[in-house]
């Protein structure tokens, strides 16, 4: 057996979480147009400004151009032919607490590993559960409202909080940022809004776990996340679909606010269904995340990324203010027919602004895995500097890594450092485990986890764990 | 020639690494508890043989028998031949970046008592274990912190080696030209270690080209390997015998001591 079948074979897992939930759902006839719009809309009883904030948004979608610049080959979308809306009927009547939960809705969670009973939860995490297009529960929010932070749907945000969510909606990411985040602006259905006020250290993690489940239906949902003046948030996204052999659409957008010495720290765990083998099925994972830091403020994007059959994300930082700090950890790893083109934007605005970037893509297969990134240093940006760590591991011979760099600087004193590797796994390696006893699995996944252990450790604690098991399921059956 | 008592028994094995013949018709038949020296001139397939053994991909059994504790080798995957309790000392150990040293070392015992059935060894187990194999090889414990390998010199990979060998407790150490760059202390050094780990229930395989290595681990026998095979044996006077006349002694003497039939 040649190294590369080991590896094959050890990289040829099941997807764990492909599983269809039977629960009966509402679900819009496929099509969008400005009824369409109107209809969501008024399912949210949103008020007037936020409807016209949505139909301006789909007016600009309609003049713009899908875009085709990443290194990603997919057939075209129809937008005709995806349904904008599906919910769990149960979910129409607004239950109160979790008794009133579908139980069924409860059960996919749990067999997600994600228990939304608080009792059984893990200790000092509070989660938001999006299914399809809605939020279903939204756990421990009393305990959080005690410390004044805020934790809910979207949706009930621009209800409850409208003047927080007018004033912030819309200020990083704009309405004709691109293509896809126009098309969420129109017709985005749930996500989290978080508030953090002045001076709190958020108590707990705050997570929010996305599943998609009815078929032919897009997800695009919406977080926004605002750090008052000297707070801290750690926020952690999760996400799920079933096996299917359609494509799915995911355009989600994330806008994060770090005001004045605020803290906010992002970290993802997407683990999108794939498709399969030869590339039928799995999500279009089509991402927008931004987030701005003013004075001294901090933003930390950590991404585990082993999910979708293509992926298109790039989490920046908008250095506004002086000493402001902007982090990009990822690990991206791509299997199969996968495609990834995933990276950051890191832009130096404020003086002595600082960022780091340390990415880690993976490729096995026959995949491709591309980082992308821009450095921006304007002229204003005196003193700034960037660090940029862009590593690539190889698995096999049939798949491809890449990396695209950009760097723009417009000040001398500026400082911008990047590095760049691509390594295999090689037979040495392989064969010294395996003399040690270790399968060829194990030896794999050992080898892996090592490459990408700069950004575990950046993870909060239980999903470095998580992760680091992900990134083994993810390698079954993939050495070769 | 060979008893049920043996360890490893190889009987006339001709190997190829891509298609180009290798070993031609090697013996040896080991019992529990020997030190098997095996010397030779370079290109003559020393290490070639501890990778056929250890089953490393690429190299290729085209005849001959190998039995180990009583099981067919060649039958065995490579982790299977290490679960069995076959250790190979690499001559250029691979660095494996990220991955700690003690990670490493849990992950292997773990791996090598699981297939034997037994329980995976816990962590304070492991720790006191590797702390004190790090004491024996005089690595400073700051590297079991360490990526496996990771930056390391010459002569702290050899250690490092030396130290997984304390922990896995193998029956057959295969050491690959250990004594290859080591300083006259840290090759004393590696030679107490395996001298320490001698035992009637744990035999060696004596790699190397110089006879300096034999100074400190005393080999019961001495095997001179040529072109594929072994072509003189003898005890440790052998190897005195051989570094005083050179390995271009043994082509005039080749034919009428060669044991290989």
């Amino acid at each position: 057996m040649t190294v590369q079948v080991e590896i094959d074979e050890a990289l040829g897992r099941e997807y764990e979480a492909g599983f269809i939930s039977d629960i009966e759902s509402e679900t819009f006839e496929p099509g969008l147009d400005e009824s369409v719009i109107t209809r969501i809309s008024k399912m949210k009883n949103e008020p007037e400004w936020m409807l016209e904030w949505r139909l301006g948004a789909f007016r600009e979608w309609l003049k713009m151009e899908e875009p085709d610049w990443a290194l990603v080959d997919y057939p075209k979308i129809d937008f005709q032919a995806i349904s904008y809306y599906s919910a769990p009927k149960s979910m129409k009547d607004k239950p109160k607490s979790l008794d009133e939960v579908d139980p069924e809705l409860l059960r996919t969670y749990e067999k997600l590993g994600i228990p939304l009973i608080e009792q059984q939860m893990l200790a000092g995490i509070a989660v938001d559960a999006v299914f399809d297009s809605v939020s279903v529960v939204t756990t421990f929010r009393e305990k959080l409202q005690e410390a004044g932070v805020i934790f809910c749907p979207i949706s009930e945000a621009i209800v409850e909080y409208p003047e927080l969510v007018k004033k912030y909606l819309g200020s990083v990411v704009g309405r004709k940022d691109n293509y896809y985040s126009a098309l969420n602006c129109a017709v985005f259905t749930d996500g989290s809004f978080v508030y953090i006020p002045k001076g709190t250290r958020c108590p707990m993690e705050l997570s929010t776990y996305f599943r998609i489940n009815e078929q032919n239906t897009g997800q695009f949902e919406r977080t926004l996340i605002i750090a008052d003046e000297g707070s801290h948030v750690s926020y952690l996204e999760g996400c799920t679909a079933p096996q299917r052999d359609e494509n799915q659409l995911h355009a989600a957008v994330v806008e994060l606010i770090a005001l004045d010495n605020a803290e906010i720290k992002y970290s993802t765990v997407q683990n999108w269904y794939p498709g399969d083998e030869n590339g039928k099925g799995g999500i279009y994972n089509f991402v927008t995340k931004r987030g701005i830091c003013h004075t001294k403020a901090k933003i930390s994007w950590t991404q585990v990324e082993t999910g979708s059959a293509v992926t298109w994300k790039y989490p920046s930082c908008i250095l506004k203010g002086d000493d402001s700090v902007g982090e990009f950890y990822s690990v991206a790893l791509t299997r199969g027919r996968q495609q990834a083109d995933t990276g950051t934007k890191m832009i130096h605005l404020g003086k002595n602004t600082k960022s780091t970037i340390i990415t880690k893509g993976i490729s096995a297969g026959r995949s491709n895995n591309s980082y992308r990134g821009l450095v921006k240093m304007a002229a204003t940006a005196d003193g700034a500097r960037n660090f940029t760590e862009c590593d690539s591991l190889l698995i096999g011979d049939k798949c491809g890594a890449h990396t695209f760099p950009y760097i723009e600087s417009r000040n001398p004193s500026a400082i911008v450092e990047h590095e760049a590797t691509t390594s295999k796994v090689s037979d040495e390696q392989m064969f010294l485990c395996r003399q040690r006893g270790l399968d060829p699995e194990k030896a794999v996944s050992m080898i892996v986890n090592g490459f990408c252990k700069e950004v575990f450790k950046e993870l909060p604690m239980e999903f470095a764990v998580e992760a680091s098991k992900l990134l083994e399921i993810s390698l079954e059956g993939s050495v070769g | 020639m060979s008893d049920n008592k043996s360890l490893l028994t190889i009987k006339d094995v001709y190997a190829s690494i891509e298609e180009k013949q290798i070993i031609k018709g090697f013996n040896l038949d080991i019992k529990p508890g020997e030190v098997h020296a095996i010397m030779g001139p370079n290109g003559a397939g020393k290490s070639t043989m501890g990778y056929v053994l250890s089953g490393r991909e690429g190299y290729e059994v085209n005849s001959g028998t190998i039995t180990f504790n009583g099981k067919d080798l060649l039958e065995m995957e490579i982790e299977e031949r290490a679960a069995a309790g076959l250790f190979l000392a690499f001559q250029y150990p691979v660095e494996i970046p990220g991955v700690s040293n003690l990670e490493f070392l849990k992950a292997s015992v773990d791996a090598i008592r699981e297939a034997n059935g037994e329980e995976p060894i816990t962590s304070s187990e492991l720790l006191k274990q590797a702390k004190e194999a790090c004491k024996q090889v005089d690595l400073p414990l700051a590297f079991l912190k360490r990526g496996v390998n990771e930056g390391f010199s010459g002569g702290e990979k050899k250690r490092n080696e030396l130290m997984q060998m304390l922990l896995l407790k193998p029956k057959l150490c295969i050491l690959d030209e250990t004594d290859s760059g080591l300083d006259i202390d840290a090759l004393q050094m590696v030679a107490a270690g395996v001298n320490s780990q001698r035992s009637p229930e744990r035999s060696f395989i004596v790699v190397t080209h110089y006879q300096r290595l034999l100074d400190y681990i005393k080999p019961d026998f001495v095997h001179v390997l040529a072109d594929g095979k072994i072509v003189k044996s003898g005890d440790a006077s052998l190897a005195l015998e051989l570094e005083s006349q050179g390995y271009a002694w043994l082509e005039t003497h080749k034919d009428e001591d060669n044991i290989e039939g």
